[in-house]
């Protein structure tokens, strides 16, 4: 593992307060039903070149209705989504990827028996020649993703090993780094990090700092405020499909965003039904302690 | 074995390397068949022997080859074999019933078997049945057809007299002549095999098609998250399938100058079997149409080799099935290897 210099998120980046520039993306009290649920009520947010815009909230809090919404998949039933200050009108994904929102699923990134090269220009494979001899630039392909995965700072041994052989650290950091070697402005992540140990974790961070840094905006969802933290510039908290919330960097500390993601009043009525009435040091030895014996 | 002894060295890089190839196994195998067979019958490595068991590989290599993309893409067609009967018939009923000039006639079969290819196609992608049961009722339908209009236009069970179609000695000698090597006569039909797995070979490793075929079959949801039109590459490789069992009932029909109805019949398992040989996943996204012609290989040297060794020639089937199931092993441990740092 080769060292990546981690650039440390710099505080004057945070653009809290009136913002002068428009935002690449924006959602103006945005809401979805599906029949007669709720998906998502009254949900604004922005997302802003260079900067990092976390979506947390639990399972089920609408975290991927808002993905649908912003990739494309759905139109919102209310509210506003903009591009680039002006209505977006998406019909479908395409029309996000056109306009350079490119979104990553956790479980749709790769194909696990293809090599990385093969993966990385599937569906947009550059091509030489004409005609019936229209061809693959295979060697230029390689290339290419060599070139890219190193600039991004990746450390893939070999490009034409399968993805599945990959971890899937590297997995998703590849899909970033194709993401934004098309051409992505915003780069829109779905759970990166939730099926990844702690290390492999570090990696995907790294590289969504790496995008940011290079002027991408980037949507980072998540249900672990230990990964969001440290990345992230402004935090959209959502719950039971509402937005609760959002918080620049220097308004919310890291203990304040896990305790309003729990529901605050929530985790500490949990933690009081958890804690023992009275210690008791050597649990097993004697049974369990019947309630009478108190 | 090879295999399971090299997955235990997979920690060198060339061992790895070696693994990770589809035709592995098969060039495993058919080094093995041939030495085995070689050791027992003297005619069998001999020049003419090699010509007579290349003849039989020829006709199922372009048939496997052509299952092996579609196997890659993630579908099967069990239709394919009873459809190089359907062709080789509508080819001779053409031309000796109709008196169409040969060309015709086999256009006109050509065009029957994109519709069938076309047909099988839509219908799995349009409906997400396997394509398993989809083809096993074409093949079904196929199969009835062949029997029932060559019945009711002959009374019997073939179709005969192909030597006297308009243009017959030509497509004779395009498709089912031979031409000399050596002083050794071969089939032509061992270089349209030659030239469809190259073909394939390219169209897999160098085109976007090629990508995309790897695609379908690797993850369909995925592939099509990216922009890959999956349903058009199934489609098409449907019809791949169909134009490859054209070309193999013209051969036959010129051959033979005579179908029988049944003919094709139960060489369906044949391609599957063979593309697998040659590393082909049965999950479809992984193996190789080089892989796939030594499969056919492999096949042809047991189906003459049986017999210049002077065994029973029934013994081919308990060989058929023991080469099926080594290589469906062989294939598992690659699959796993693969896919072991998955989490």
């Amino acid at each position: 593992m080769t060292g990546t210099d981690r650039t440390a998120p710099a505080p004057g980046a945070v653009p809290d307060g009136p913002d002068s520039a428009v935002p690449l993306l924006e959602t103006r009290g945005c809401g979805k039903t599906f029949g007669g649920v709720i998906a998502l009520r009254d949900v604004s947010t922005r997302v802003h070149a260079g900067e990092v815009t976390c979506v947390l909230g639990d399972n089920g809090a609408g975290k991927s209705t808002l993905i649908k919404i912003l990739s494309g998949v759905h139109p919102p039933d209310s509210g506003e989504y903009l591009v680039d200050g002006a209505p977006a009108g998406f019909t479908s994904p395409r029309d996000a990827l056109d306009r350079g929102i490119a979104t990553v699923y956790q479980d749709l990134a790769m194909i696990p028996l293809m090599s990385v090269w093969r993966n990385f220009f599937l569906g947009s494979e550059p091509t030489l020649g004409r005609g019936p001899l229209r061809r693959f630039d295979v060697a230029g392909a390689r290339r290419t993703v060599r070139e890219e995965l190193r600039s991004m700072g990746i450390d893939i041994r070999d490009v034409d090993q399968p993805v599945g052989t990959l971890s899937g650290g590297e997995r998703q950091s590849v899909a970033i780094a194709r993401a934004v070697y098309f051409g992505a402005r915003v780069l829109i992540l779905d759970e990166p990090t939730s099926a990844l140990g702690v290390k492999q974790a570090g990696v995907v961070l790294r590289y969504i700092a790496q995008a940011r840094d290079r002027g991408l905006g980037v949507v980072f969802i998540t249900h672990n405020p230990h990964h969001a933290h440290p990345v992230g510039d402004r935090f959209l908290l959502l719950n039971r499909g509402v937005g609760m919330g959002e918080y620049g960097k220097a308004d919310i500390t890291r203990e304040e965003l896990i305790s309003l993601m729990a529901g605050g009043a929530e985790l500490e009525q949990l933690a009081h039904e958890l804690s023992r009435e009275d210690p008791v040091p050597e649990p097993g030895v004697r049974g369990k302690g019947t309630p009478e014996a108190g | 074995m090879t295999v399971a002894a090299d997955e235990r060295l997979a920690g060198t890089g060339l061992a790895r390397r070696l693994l990770i190839r589809p035709e592995l196994g098969a060039v495993v195998g058919a080094a093995v068949v041939f030495a085995f067979f070689a050791g027992q019958s003297e005619t069998f490595r001999s020049i003419g022997g090699v010509a007579n068991w290349l003849d039989p590989a020829s006709t199922l290599g372009i048939m496997a080859v052509a299952i092996a993309l579609l196997m890659i893409g993630g579908e099967f067609d069990l239709s394919a074999g009873v459809l190089t009967g359907t062709t080789g018939l509508i080819t001779v009923i053409l031309a000796t019933r109709y008196g169409l000039a040969i060309w015709v006639a086999m256009l006109a079969a050509l065009a029957v078997a994109l519709l069938v290819g076309f047909l099988n196609g839509l219908i799995v992608v349009r409906t997400r049945l396997p394509s398993f049961i989809v083809t096993l009722g074409t093949f079904l339908m196929l199969q009835g057809i062949n029997l029932g209009v060559t019945k009711a236009l002959t009374g019997t069970v073939q179709v005969s007299g192909l030597r006297r179609a308009e243009g017959y000695e030509q497509a004779r000698a395009v498709l089912a002549g031979t031409f000399s090597l050596g002083g050794t006569e071969f089939r032509v039909a061992i270089l349209w095999w030659l030239g469809v797995t190259a073909l394939a070979t390219w169209v897999l490793m160098r085109t976007r098609a090629g990508n995309w075929i790897f695609a379908v079959g690797g993850d369909d949801r995925a592939a099509r998250a990216v922009g890959v039109p999956a349903d058009r590459t199934k489609i098409a490789l449907f019809m791949t399938t169909a134009v490859a069992a054209w070309l193999v009932g013209s051969i036959m029909a010129l051959r033979f100058t005579s179908v029988q109805a049944n003919a094709g019949l139960g060489q369906e398992f044949v391609y599957i079997i063979a593309a697998v040989i040659g590393g082909c996943l049965l999950t479809g996204g992984y193996g190789s149409a080089i892989g796939a012609s030594i499969g056919a290989v492999i096949f042809g040297m047991a189906d003459k080799g049986i017999v210049f060794a002077g065994w029973d020639a029934d013994w081919f089937k308990f060989f058929l099935g023991a080469m099926l199931l080594l290589a469906t092993l062989a294939n598992r441990l690659v699959r796993r290897y693969a896919e072991e740092v998955r989490h």
